[in-house]
């Protein structure tokens, strides 16, 4: 029977990567991670969980050591946080070049200089386009469903998953959980079946150095170059979108938690203002909109599940009644604006919704976003709004300037 | 909604009185969280944690910055940490003190209720430790009225295995013995 219980977001990943019966964990420390690798290393000792954990000198090896195990047929998992991501950004692509369907858990932490060990979401964000499907977690329910749904989604589209949720704000706060029961995880994930795997009996020399054009195997048949290889992985993404929903549906009739979107939304019937934000940004801003509410102003918000692949079509859908928006981000694309605030701005382009955006740049390095501030901020913005000049911006909340 | 802050030193404990209370309050129906001060531990330093109890799905994840309840695990923390901060001016202040709540209320000059208990003392008799954890989740229910003392049975009997007696035991000490000053 699911049972509800409470606990911190990383209990919650680690119980989830022992529900999904991962062979092979390999992983290092990094705050505000660890707790994860802890919890799994416990269960494994123990015999909870019958894999191995291989333990290594860095997050690259880490991550080398899940692509090794999973091209050899293994279901592997691994987490890590901040520099130790972006130690693995080599391996990422190795990865998902490989199409292997490695899932990790991301625990968002800003990334030095200067040291923070606190959250934001400058880690993830900053290896969006190493070819993984990145999922953003609201709260801890959020995190063991998200990591279930994470290996069906993978090991169907042949690409890695990350599963990004907020450092300290989700990973080290206690909240109730349900948890599946082995017997619903197990007829929802079955056993890692590969298309194909490297074995001792039959040796393969796999990712060999690729020239420019297509090639001619040592039987003679033409493959895929290297950029016949590229387009593929990016067709595997496009085609992640209806994977994920028809997955986040199979998950929601066994456990009666919707997951059938590639967004969720709160209170955008009639809204007018949509925010919009991923992780517990998202969640903080919906207290926010009952505040607005109490005023009168029709407010809502879209909260971003899936960031790659972009859920282009749904965001345009769900933001095309807007008046005015607002994209709250815990990250920057210094020179430019937040990168969640490019890619919607990208995804409506040529709809003809002109209507104004502001871009709330928020709680990098752990500073606390608070529902009064985000309220206070929109109530500025659409004042300010009413000018011409200040259709677009992008403003630092919380900040000195 | 109601939030608490518990304050303590590294190891005594303030996490896992989170962990209890948000499980035991669940338990009742009612939604709960919990979280430690982020950042790095050390023990005996001084810490915070926090409890919100709400009847409602919380969806702040925010910090608590005007609790309406503090607790003090550890009277030497007064001085060295300013308790009241932020504590609702009506709000309930807990602390694991030999002293009377009278003298706690004027040395701190704080206009809400004060409660003391000797919960140390408590749980040196019932635990043979001096660690007042769970002897404070006592006299926290006591002044919050959020659930009955039985409805934490269960949980602390499935935390603690053999020792939960005792542990319930230093709960409905501290229960029955806390001192109240408004």
């Amino acid at each position: 029977m699911a049972e509800t219980i409470i606990m911190t977001g990383n209990t919650a990943a680690a119980i989830a990567a022992k529900l999904c019966q991962v062979q092979v964990v390999a992983a290092y420390p990094i705050t505000p991670q660890t707790s994860i690798i802890e919890t799994l290393s416990q269960f494994i000792e123990s015999g909870a969980l019958k894999a191995e954990y291989v333990r290594v000198e860095s997050e690259h090896s880490a991550m080398t050591v899940c692509i090794s195990a999973s091209t050899v047929g293994a279901r592997v998992f691994t987490s890590t946080s901040s520099h130790g991501l972006l130690y693995m950004h080599e391996q990422l692509h190795w990865a998902a070049g490989s199409r292997l369907p490695v899932v990790m858990c991301c625990v968002n932490r800003g990334v030095g200089a200067p040291w923070s060990i606190f959250n934001d979401q400058q880690d993830s964000i900053a290896q969006r386009d190493t070819g993984w499907i990145q999922l953003y977690c609201r709260d801890n329910q959020e995190i063991i469903d998200t990591v279930i749904q994470a290996y069906r989604i993978a090991e169907e589209v042949y690409a890695p998953v990350m599963v990004c949720y907020d450092g300290f704000v989700l990973s080290h706060t206690m909240m109730p959980v349900c948890v599946p029961d082995t017997e619903t995880v197990n007829s929802f994930l079955p056993p890692y079946k590969p298309h194909t795997f490297l074995s001792a009996e039959k040796p393969r020399n796999i990712n060999p150095v690729i020239f420019p054009g297509m090639r001619h195997n040592s039987e003679g048949v033409l493959c895929d170059g290297y950029m016949e290889m590229r387009y593929k992985l990016q067709e595997a993404l496009e085609k992640a979108r209806d994977v994920i929903v028809s997955v986040g549906m199979q998950y929601a009739k066994l456990t009666g938690r919707d997951y059938s979107e590639l967004l969720w939304r709160y209170k955008t019937e009639d809204a007018e203002i949509l925010l919009t934000g991923m992780g517990s940004i998202a969640t903080e801003a919906t207290v926010a909109v009952d505040q607005l509410r109490q005023e009168g102003i029709k407010a809502g918000v879209v909260g971003i599940r899936a960031y790659r692949p972009f859920p282009r079509k749904a965001i345009q859908e769900a933001l095309k009644n807007a008046k005015a928006l607002i994209v709250l981000e815990k990250d920057i694309s210094y020179g430019f604006e937040g990168a969640l605030c490019s890619d919607i701005k990208a995804a409506l382009y040529g709809t003809g919704l002109n209507a104004p955006l502001h871009n709330y740049i928020a709680g990098l390095g752990g500073r606390d976003v608070k529902a009064r501030e985000i309220y206070e901020a929109v109530k500025t913005s659409l004042e300010d709004m009413k000018s011409k000049k200040a259709q677009n911006k992008t403003i630092w909340i919380n900040c000195r300037r | 909604m109601i939030e608490v802050r518990w304050h303590g030193r590294g190891g005594q404990g303030a996490v896992t009185s989170v962990e209890l209370l948000a499980q035991a309050a669940i338990g009742v129906g009612k939604y709960a969280q919990g979280f430690p001060s982020f950042g790095p531990e050390r023990r005996g330093a001084p810490v915070a944690a926090f409890s919100r109890i709400d009847e409602k799905r919380i969806k702040v994840r925010s910090g608590i910055y005007k609790p309406d309840v503090v607790v003090v695990l550890d009277s030497s923390l007064i001085g060295l940490v300013n308790v009241t901060d932020g504590l609702k001016p009506d709000g309930i202040l807990i602390v694991n003190t030999t002293k009377a709540p009278a003298d706690v209320k004027k040395e701190l000059n704080f206009s809400g209720t004060v409660a003391t208990v000797d919960a140390t003392a408590i749980a040196r008799k019932e635990l043979g430790v001096p660690i007042a954890n769970t002897t404070m989740i006592g006299a926290l229910i006591k002044m919050i009225k959020v659930m009955e003392l039985d409805s934490l049975k269960e949980t602390v009997e499935h935390r603690f295995g053999r020792i939960a007696q005792k542990n319930l035991a230093a709960m409905k000490r501290a229960y029955e013995e806390i001192k109240i000053s408004n």
